[in-house]
């Protein structure tokens, strides 16, 4: 399979404090896969340092969009690299609260629109054409997303699980081939969770979007992921598939402790 | 029904305020003639005025509180249904926009060449005003350095004009196009800070053009200022005092109009709904592929530029400047319009530029407390409405259905 994500050495230092240690992982293309890890263990620092929002120490980071040969994507501004097509959600949602919906998810069509200043000004033709296109286009994703039923609510009046889910169709609107979701399940009940795992099955499958996901719910990390990577104090402790992971003894004394007696 | 314990709060306030008033409202120094004079009779108007008015502060609270205590049931859709109905239903502002077109183009012929001057000096604030909502209500950033920007369109067209004989029509582009420039330059060093820090640093930059204004004396003429700005000319019609000061007036409505229209448009759109979602979260805002430094100086700049070319129009209206029209206290005032006005709303803006600037003028009638009156404007206008006089007005995108094409 072909390869989409790759990620080499990757080093962060906060200061003396080594945040994540030479990570090694990639993803290949139509592949859901979990970084897992205890709390602290560095996962959303790793997401950081892909979407740019911290400028890793060392290591390198490299992206194979679809039918576009490899880029190197360090260095780069969380803007330009949502442009090339990773779109990340938030463990603590960041939804634009006062903004509806609709709007919310036309944000992140923003990066693929054009108009400028004097479109704005003039409103010629081909920026009313692109406004009434992109106001189409994110009721299409909120429609995937079912969220269609909100579309004209502000975005701070959404049940929880719903803004959890707001913040995947607005990733989705930026046209990822890589979606990054950073515990999308935190705070959800069962039956949302389960929601949630058929949601991501539905975007792999009819979109063709890849996923990376940081979650702590094990169900659903082990019937979700096809690969899933362990980390712990920064460092990478193992990998592998969900069977593999269960019965690996160096992650279950990462979870469970050292004295645990199974 | 009035309870014992609330004549007593309204007592103490009585007390309180009768104590707080007693300097100003009681003695009065005579200097030359060396006499106290005692006035107890203000003393008692202020206590039975502040416990009366304490009874209806008190009921307005109550009002506002249980208005909260509705929206946060989720009941807040009646409040914004309202507004909504003003603005949205043509039978009601149809004619209202007649009757203010009306008002607005009778004014300098039924009222003075006074009223006409003042209207002229609040219609250059709404202009500023609506600059500024720009970078503060839609973008978020708090500057308190804009008369910075006023001051450059001031300034260049004084100096333009004085050193190469600038026309009026030429020197309002080059204001605006000045006014920009400054922006993206006090953009880039702020384009890391927010909230406190982008206040005390705009802070600053106003200051520092104030400062250099009033002290490189060969440039600017320093604190004497520059006279004889000629007022702009029409078609080289010369105009008496009176048509002059009637042709600026009708000169700031049609600069008013041509600013609401370009703000609404601009609010209204990819770079509008970039700026509010700026406001809303940085980081998320990036992740969006948002790119924030641009998004950042182009709010800067275009809210630069509507205060650089009014700039201009005030050099050409008072005929001088000179660096005291261009302190903090201005900038002040015109925050105050946006935040009073209603953040983010076009028309809150204008409501409060007309209230902010005619008010002080209409209080002359009450002299040495036409400030302290206007201060407690502030504060009750605060406390009762604290997102401005018309918040909420901005449209918001809603969805009316797909057309057929993208149907199923």
């Amino acid at each position: 399979m072909k390869k989409i994500l790759e990620v080499k050495n990757l080093t962060m230092n906060f200061g003396g404090l080594c945040a994540l240690d030479r990570i090694d992982l990639d993803i290949s293309e139509g592949e859901i896969v979990a970084l897992i890890g205890p709390n602290g263990a560095g996962k959303t620092t790793f997401f950081n340092c892909i979407t740019g929002i911290y400028p890793p120490t060392e290591g390198k980071m490299f992206i194979f969009p679809p039918g576009k040969a490899r880029k190197s994507i360090k260095g780069l501004k969380p803007n330009q690299v949502t442009e090339k097509g990773l779109a990340r959600t938030f463990q603590n949602i960041r939804l634009f609260p006062n903004m509806t919906v609709l709007e919310n998810v036309m944000i992140g069509r923003h990066c693929r629109m054009s108009s400028g200043i004097a479109g704005a000004v003039f409103r010629n033709k081909a920026t009313v054409r692109e406004e009434n296109a992109i106001v189409e286009e994110s009721y299409i994703i909120l429609q995937k997303i079912g969220l269609s039923e909100y579309v004209n609510e502000f975005a701070k009046n959404l049940p929880y699980g719903a803004q959890r889910r707001l913040e995947i169709a607005r990733a989705m609107a930026t046209e990822p081939f890589l979606l990054l979701l950073d515990e999308p399940a935190a705070g959800m009940n069962l039956r949302e969770t389960k929601e949630l795992d058929e949601l991501i099955v539905k975007i792999r499958n009819t979109e063709g979007i890849s996923i990376l996901l940081i979650e702590h719910d094990m169900k659903l990390v082990m019937s979700l992921s096809d690969r899933i990577f362990v980390v712990d104090y920064g460092k990478k402790i193992a990998q592998g598939t969900p069977e593999e992971i269960q019965k690996n003894p160096v992650v279950i004394k990462a979870y469970l402790g050292e004295d645990f007696d199974a | 029904m009035i309870k014992l314990s609330e004549i007593k709060k309204s007592f103490f306030v009585s007390l309180w305020f009768m104590f707080l008033t007693f300097p100003i409202m009681v003695i009065r120094v005579n200097p030359i003639e060396k006499i106290v004079e005692w006035r107890w009779k203000n003393l008692f108007f202020i206590g039975i005025g502040s416990f009366l008015l304490s009874f209806v502060w008190r009921y307005l609270f109550k009002r506002k509180e249980a208005g909260m205590k509705k929206a946060e049931a989720g009941d807040d859709t009646v409040k914004i249904s309202f507004y909504q109905k003003i603005f949205e239903e043509p039978k009601i502002y149809i004619p209202g926009l007649i009757v203010v077109a009306v008002v607005v183009f009778a004014f300098p012929f039924v009222f003075s060449i006074y009223q006409t001057n003042i209207m002229t000096t609040a219609l250059i604030y709404v202009m500023l005003g609506l600059g500024l909502n720009i970078v503060v209500g839609l973008a978020g950033l708090l500057d308190l350095g804009y008369v910075a920007f006023y001051a450059v369109g001031a300034y260049s067209y004084a100096l333009l004009n004085y050193h190469f004989g600038l026309s009026f029509w030429l020197a309002l582009p080059v204001g605006a196009g000045l006014g920009a420039l400054f922006g993206i330059l006090l953009g880039f060093p702020v384009l890391r800070l927010r909230g406190d820090y982008l206040a005390i640093v705009t802070l600053g930059f106003g200051e520092i053009i104030r400062i250099i204004l009033e002290n490189w004396n060969e440039f600017s003429f320093g604190p004497s200022g520059i006279a004889n700005i000629p007022r702009p000319g029409f078609f080289g019609i010369e105009f008496s005092i009176e048509g002059a000061t009637m042709f600026m007036y009708f000169l700031m409505i049609a600069l008013t109009l041509f600013t609401i229209f370009v703000v609404n448009r601009l609010q209204n759109s990819r770079i509008g709904r970039a700026w509010i979602a700026l406001r809303e979260d940085e980081v998320a805002c990036q992740a969006m592929g948002i790119d924030k430094t641009k998004t950042k100086l182009t709010a800067f700049a275009l809210g630069a530029t509507w205060a650089g070319m009014v700039g201009v129009v005030f050099a050409a209206k008072t005929t001088f400047i000179n660096p005291a029209s261009f302190t903090v206290w201005e900038s002040i005032i015109i925050l105050c319009i946006v935040v009073l006005g209603g953040m983010g709303s076009i028309v809150g803006v204008i409501f409060g530029a007309l209230i902010l600037i005619l008010l002080p003028e209409y209080l002359r009638a009450f002299s040495e407390f036409r400030m302290l009156l206007f201060g407690a404007v502030l504060i009750i206008m605060m406390v009762f409405r604290p997102g401005g006089v018309i918040s909420s007005v901005r449209r918001t995108y809603r969805f009316e259905g797909l057309t057929q094409k993208s149907e199923k």
